[in-house]
């Protein structure tokens, strides 16, 4: 059979119809969706870290807790760490093309992501409840 | 004869030529850097980590944070990621305008490319100074 090749795709690609990212827009979507949010929450955040430079301990602690600047930051840490989750995976699939090693650091990427996000948001809500 | 048909059709199957066949373009140097940037952002969050750690578990842990913060590499790090995050901002904002269609123009393009540039090296110049300028006051 040797039909013209202007359709690339294999028989089974044909049949999924997802393209060579095996999946559908849900990644480049949430990707541009955290990116437009973080361009608020990166303002707010610059703020907030302008706002306590410099400062000592117990000033420090008083600004961050408050609740307004835990609810910014938090959103901010939830926004940041999953765009730099979805971002750094394209970067694996991009440039990684041992099948094992391309694993491994998916779901070290995956792992790491998670990680921060939770040690971010649970040192602000100590901060917030101050316990 | 699938079986077949499938191996012809991957043997057919297009290669994307990889980077060094292109002419460096500002483009496209600029879209690599918009990858390194978000690679080194990553990794700075470490720093916001340890620096809301430390806040939370009192005066000695945070004393630690400031005093690297303060020494010069720490200022040269925070320098680079104020850069990093701009240039990842600034470069975010011009392919979003790109996504939804627009700057595309052999002028546009290329305008748009350095305005992010030098905007992120004006804006963190801008944002030091401003923070300087805070410290003294506090």
């Amino acid at each position: 059979m040797s039909a013209p090749l202007r359709d690339t795709r294999t028989p089974l690609g044909r049949v999924r119809g997802l393209g060579s990212a095996r999946s559908g827009t849900m990644h480049f979507w949430h990707q541009r969706l955290t990116s437009v949010a973080g361009l608020g929450l990166t303002v707010a955040f610059i703020v907030i870290v302008m706002s306590v430079m410099g400062r000592n301990h117990a000033a420090v602690v008083q600004i961050l807790g408050s609740p307004v600047v835990v609810l910014l930051l938090l959103l901010f840490v939830f926004n940041t760490t999953y765009h730099m989750w979805l971002g750094m995976q394209v970067i694996i699939e991009d440039y990684v093309h041992h099948e094992l090693s391309k694993l491994a650091l998916l779901m070290l990427n995956t792992f790491f992501s998670i990680v921060v996000g939770l040690a971010c948001s649970y040192a602000l809500l100590k901060l917030s409840f101050g316990v | 004869m699938a079986e077949a048909e499938t191996s012809q059709i991957r043997d057919h199957r297009p290669l994307s030529p990889h980077l060094q066949i292109y002419k460096p373009m500002l483009t496209m140097m600029m879209s690599i850097a918009h990858r390194i940037t978000g690679a080194v952002l990553y990794f700075a969050m470490l720093l916001m980590v340890w620096w809301l750690i430390a806040a939370a578990a009192g005066p000695n842990p945070y004393a630690r944070v400031q005093w690297f913060m303060g020494s010069w590499i720490g200022r040269l790090m925070l320098f680079g990621c104020t850069w990093a995050l701009m240039h990842h901002l600034l470069g975010g904002i011009r392919h979003l305008i790109w996504d939804i269609g627009y700057g595309f123009g052999p002028s546009e393009r290329e305008w748009l490319t350095r305005a992010t540039l030098i905007g992120a090296l004006v804006v963190t110049v801008l944002l030091w100074a401003f923070g300087y300028f805070v410290m003294g006051l506090a």
